[in-house]
């Protein structure tokens, strides 16, 4: 039975063309222009899910994204879940199956590319029906930037496909495609509208391409569009009513069906009944009359039909019963009978049409109100917004030549909003005058058993549902919305919505109107991940930073530790090493012998000005302003609650300037937060602040040695301890490069922080690597540097601290200066609670058993048996390392009153047991600073 | 003697080679070793002034570039210009610059290794900046001398469209950034073939 519901002459798929697919195990075939679920029907498949709560057998209800029922499961090309079978585009060796509800993720990565394009234009069309086309088309005559974005694979969206309306189509097409300043994207959906006219839309690119999809171009695409204007002419759906077992297989919206005859030559049954409350259900019955379905009666809930529609079922011999209703229906796998009143009538197919909802969710978005429309029994935008109007069907009008007019004003509306001046008015398609109809009734539910009357048919959810929610005693759409879950499926209820409305409203005795319906969320359709990622995977997931020295690293067999979006060197292993022997190894060499690192990303501020000693006093606790040219300092700074925020070196390099370094994390903070004061609180100081942080890049050359190397590569420089000092700073000449060099110690050897612009990194770090070869100087990463910073007690902000520690805290009250009336954060210092003794403070940890490491992060209590809950909690580990000076391991805490317990022996419970420390004063390494001057 | 000078390397001295397998219509350049200065001076000051009559050029009002001379000023900000200057004469510039500034109150700093230039031609480089650039680039919008900071994909960047339709543009990008952006914008290229490969 290939096909055997094709009918010909009608549709516009390629019959020369076939395609094979698989469904469910067995194979089918259709044609380039189906969608899976019009294929499926093309061969007489309707039962195509199982409903995710009760099992019950579903069908193709739609022939659009408000689909309900039909979920499948694409297994191949590659695997996806839950797509709605009437938003597949059919391609060869498409195998799928129908699904319960839930699908199944791919194992596999997803090796498809998606990409994100930001577009721009005066007026955004979303939908290319015929409200779309003449809006688009009238904006474009007058000259502005349209976009237009449509989610068929072709424009006309449900204009029928007679002559004189393809027509019309093509000729629009045709002059949209040939204005420069006109996007048009097909299979492109809006899924959500956001603040100043941002749309974000999805296009599905090769999706229909199947295998065949070229590797290098992208599957989905996200478009970000900013328009000026945006219309929605986004057309409506049909809404379905509850009446018994109104889920079956075979029962379809009115409307689909027409979709499925007109655009797939697919005659979605033979033997039809059609259960309609509005006349366009007659069009639906007369069509595929015409197309060779027995159509046997058309069940109008009206007492009056216009007598036009009488005259063309008369003329079909179609039976029309007015002012009845189906009450139920048989069928197993699909329909076999509706019963009205009393009696039962045989149909494979039954068609329902219980009115037109606009499709309001992205106008519902974009803040517009909504008003219920009595007539339509939907919710119709109330009015346009400044910058977003809606425009046929999604406004409540309907017939085509009404659509298009419409259309068109809403564009000569965004027009005028733009200060445009229209252009050549649109004519209209010769769609031929419909005759005068009546107004369509309202009905929601055909009396019978609640619990058989499906509502939301993805979730499974009835009347009776609904109704145990408003007995539950709610009174709101959204609460009852959550409490049944109608409108949380793929499909956001576009088919359930309204209904749910109109049954709360008469269950609990209001008005719908004021009732109002449950808002659609963006993104309006499901999106994959993969597309919201774009192009955000793999190396492009997060930039990551390097230094310039960066491919030396590499080459020399570091290991990168992520530092934010930093790669910095974390050790360089040598023959197999573990971390901890090569850490121990480059310790040693830094401690004994001399040791070179990449310090490039510490932030570097220059700041300069006649008052830039007076911004650093008040930034800094310690005073700045009396810092002699030539000299370093380093200070803190606090935030005004009085925690320390940041640290670094100053160097004084003229009377007005000075060069500060921040913490590599901290370097924008840093940057930011100065500008903002500078800005906002002290405009009257004549101070600017430059980031330098990449001009310049810097190599701390570390221990005993160090003079010996700098001396080899810098020989105009004296390195004498006399004439260059602990904490002064040179400009002088290394390796032939210009270079500024201070005598700066984050280990507490003798140490030189020597800093070149950036492309000469690489020359110079060569140049002192090659001089320290006789030496044996060893490059180093961070975690040496921060174990030879923790054996001096030299907190890292954000490890050692957590914004809840003041530089006292840290033991650092020297830091603090008595002098100043103002800095930030001094204020604070005065609060009892900062001042209380048992504050957390930084202490140092000595573990008893030497060789025990224990993890940062570890609680600290008082007693070598973790007693009852809750435990009491002393602090806990900052920063615990094995030393290489110390020949053990040690930890730096914070603990309460920490300072007072020196000597104390603590526990540090762990998994099955309690390790024993020492407390002890942090400076656990030449705590007198012999070291520091070589 | 040049000869001696010390080696230098520029962040995407790397990327020549996947950046000549780019497609015809777009072609990306770095533009190594530029001088670059950060000018921060209050607008119509007497500083301005000072600087203006050493430029010869007015320095660009709020998202506008001045390129008619060889010193190019970038807006940046409301009191924030780059000036973007052939290589090797930063130091030169910055004294001729602060002497006459002299007691008026303009800082001037060599930031010439911050950020490194990339030139993009061709009729693919709208489109292709498209993709993770949010600003629109229509002429009409971005004429010559537009200068904005602002976003590629995850990076910042300051663009400068340098002829007509952006099918010119410089891109500048700190340093530390500069491979992201290579990589990027090379992955941006894939579409139209060459690029990643």
């Amino acid at each position: 039975m290939s096909n055997a519901f094709r009918v010909d002459a009608l549709g516009s798929v390629d019959r020369d063309k076939s395609l094979s697919f698989t469904f469910d195990g067995r194979e089918y075939t259709g044609h380039p222009g189906d969608t899976l679920a019009s294929a499926l029907l093309a061969n007489g498949v309707h039962h195509v899910a199982t409903s995710i709560k009760y099992g019950r057998p579903r069908g193709i209800m739609t022939a659009g994204v408000e689909e309900p029922n039909a979920l499948v499961q694409i297994e191949f090309p590659f695997p996806e879940p839950m797509l709605t079978a009437t938003t597949v585009e059919l391609y060869d060796g498409l195998v799928a199956r129908g699904l319960s509800g839930q699908g199944r993720l791919s194992t596999r990565p997803d090796t498809a590319r998606y990409d994100t394009v930001h577009a721009h234009c005066d007026v955004l069309v979303v939908g290319a029906g015929p409200a779309g086309l003449a809006a688009a088309l009238t904006a474009s005559r007058a000259g502005v930037r349209v976009v237009v974005v449509d989610e068929l694979p072709s424009p006309g969206g449900s204009l029928p496909g007679t002559a004189p309306a393809c027509e019309w189509v093509a000729d629009v097409t045709d002059e949209l495609s040939a204005n420069s300043d006109v996007q048009l994207l097909r299979r492109t959906t809006a899924i959500g509208y956001y603040d100043d006219g941002l749309v974000l839309a999805l296009e599905k690119r090769t999706d229909h391409l199947g295998a065949a999809a070229p590797a290098h171009v992208s599957r989905q695409r996200v478009w970000r569009i900013r328009a000026r204007q945006v219309v929605f002419a986004t057309g409506a759906y049909e809404r379905p009513i509850a009446f018994d077992d109104n889920d079956r297989p075979g029962i379809m919206l009115a409307g689909s069906a027409r979709t499925y005859l007109g655009r797939f030559g697919v005659l979605a049954g033979r033997e039809v009944v059609v259960f309609t409350t509005n006349d366009s259900a007659y069009l639906a019955a007369t069509e595929l009359a015409d197309a060779g379905a027995r159509v046997r009666a058309v069940i109008d809930a009206r007492s009056e039909v216009p007598a036009h529609w009488l005259d063309a079922c008369a003329a079909r011999g179609i039976e029309v019963r007015a002012g009845q209703a189906v009450s139920g229906t048989s069928g197993a796998e699909r329909i076999t009978g509706v019963r009205v009143g009393d009696e039962e009538i045989g149909c494979d197919l039954l068609l329902v049409s219980g009115g037109w909802n606009p499709a309001v969710a992205l106008f519902s978005q974009a803040r517009g109100t909504l008003r219920y429309d009595g007539v339509l029994g939907g919710f119709v935008p109330a009015g346009a917004l400044d910058t977003v109007r809606t425009a046929g069907a999604a406004r409540g009008v309907l017939g085509s030549a009404e659509v298009v007019s419409d259309g068109a004003e809403a564009a000569l509306g965004a027009l005028a909003a733009l200060g445009k001046t229209a252009g050549e008015p649109v004519a209209l398609p010769a769609v031929g005058d419909a005759p005068a109809g009546a107004p369509g009734a309202v009905l929601w539910q055909v009396p019978g058993s609640d619990d058989a009357q499906f509502v939301d048919l993805q979730r499974d959810q009835t009347v009776a549902d609904v109704l145990r929610a408003t007995g539950a005693g709610l009174t709101s759409v959204e609460h009852v919305k959550r409490y049944t879950t109608i409108g949380t499926a793929h499909d956001q209820g576009r088919t359930s919505g309204v209904l749910t409305s109109g049954i709360v409203a008469a269950a609990l005795g209001v008005d719908i109107a004021e009732l109002g319906t449950p808002r659609l969320r963006p993104p309006a359709l499901p999106v994959a991940f993969a597309a919201f990622a774009g192009r955000n995977r793999g190396e492009l997931f997060d930039p990551v930073r390097v230094t310039s020295l960066h491919r030396w690293h590499v080459e020399h067999g570091a290991l990168f530790e992520n530092v934010g979006q930093w790669k910095r060197p974390w050790y360089y292993p040598v023959g197999g090493e573990t971390i901890e022997e090569a850490v121990l190894r480059e310790c040693r060499a830094a401690r004994e012998g001399v040791g070179m690192m990449d310090g490039s990303t510490l932030g570097k501020i220059s700041v300069q000005g006649p008052d830039s000693g007076e911004l650093l006093d008040r930034f800094y606790t310690n005073v700045m302003s009396s810092l002699k040219v030539g000299r370093v300092r380093y200070g803190v700074m606090c935030g005004v609650d009085g925690m320390v925020f940041d640290d670094g070196t100053v160097l004084r390099l003229a009377e007005e300037e000075f060069l500060v370094t921040t913490t590599t994390g901290n370097a924008a903070k840093v940057l930011d937060r100065m500008e903002e004061w500078l800005q906002t609180e002290w405009p009257d100081l004549r101070v600017r602040l430059t980031s330098v942080t990449e001009h310049w890049a810097t190599i701390p050359l570390v221990g005993p040695r160090s003079r010996d190397v700098l001396a080899l590569v810098a020989p105009t420089l004296d390195v004498s301890n006399a004439a260059f000092g602990f904490m002064t700073w040179q400009d002088t000449v290394v390796a032939d490069v210009p270079a500024r060099v201070a005598r700066i110690s984050f280990s507490g050897e003798l140490a030189y922080e020597i800093n070149v612009p950036a492309w000469y990194a690489h020359t110079v770090w060569e140049a002192l690597y090659a001089a320290g070869g006789p030496f044996g100087i060893t490059p180093y990463g961070t975690e040496t540097m921060h174990v030879l910073r923790a054996e001096k007690a030299y907190p890292i902000i954000g490890q050692d601290t957590d914004g809840t520690i003041t530089p006292q805290d840290l033991g650092m009250s020297w830091v603090v200066s008595g002098k100043k009336d103002e800095f930030v954060g001094r204020r604070s210092f005065d609060r009892a609670e900062n001042r209380r003794a048992d504050r957390k403070q930084l202490v140092g940890l000595l573990p008893v058993d030497e060789r025990t490491l224990l993890p940062e992060g570890a609680q600290i209590i008082a007693t070598e048996t973790v007693p009852a809950p809750p435990v009491p909690m002393l602090g806990h580990i900052t920063s615990s390392y094995r030393s290489d000076a110390l020949g053990r391991t040690f930890a730096l805490a914070l603990l309460r009153g920490g300072t007072r317990r020196v000597g104390e022996t603590l526990y540090v419970p762990l998994e099955g047991r309690t390790v024993a420390v020492t407390v002890t004063d942090p400076v656990l390494y030449d705590k007198e600073g012999t070291r520091r001057d070589g | 003697m040049t000869v001696d000078a010390p080696a230098r390397f520029s962040p995407l001295a790397d990327w020549q080679e996947a950046f000549g397998r780019l497609p015809a219509g777009f072609q990306v350049r770095e533009l190594p070793f530029l001088t670059q200065l950060t000018l921060r001076v209050s607008a119509d000051s007497p500083a301005a002034k000072a600087v203006e009559s050493v430029l010869g050029i007015r320095l660009p009002s709020a998202s506008r570039a001045e390129l008619s001379e060889e010193v190019k000023a970038l807006w940046l900000g409301p009191d924030e210009w780059l000036l973007v200057a052939p290589a090797d004469t930063g130091a030169e510039l910055v004294g001729r610059l602060r002497s006459a500034i002299g007691e008026e109150f303009a800082t001037v700093t060599d930031v010439s290794a911050q950020r490194t230039v990339l030139s993009l031609r061709g009729g693919l480089t709208r489109e292709i900046l498209a993709r993770g650039c949010a600003l629109d680039l229509d002429p009409r919008v971005a004429p010559v001398g537009a200068c904005y900071t602002t976003l590629l994909a995850q990076t910042g960047i300051t663009l400068v469209v340098r002829a007509e339709a952006a099918a010119s543009v410089w891109l500048l990008v700190r340093s530390s950034f500069a491979p992201y952006a290579a990589a990027w914008l090379v992955d941006a290229a894939t579409e139209y073939g060459g690029g990643a490969g």
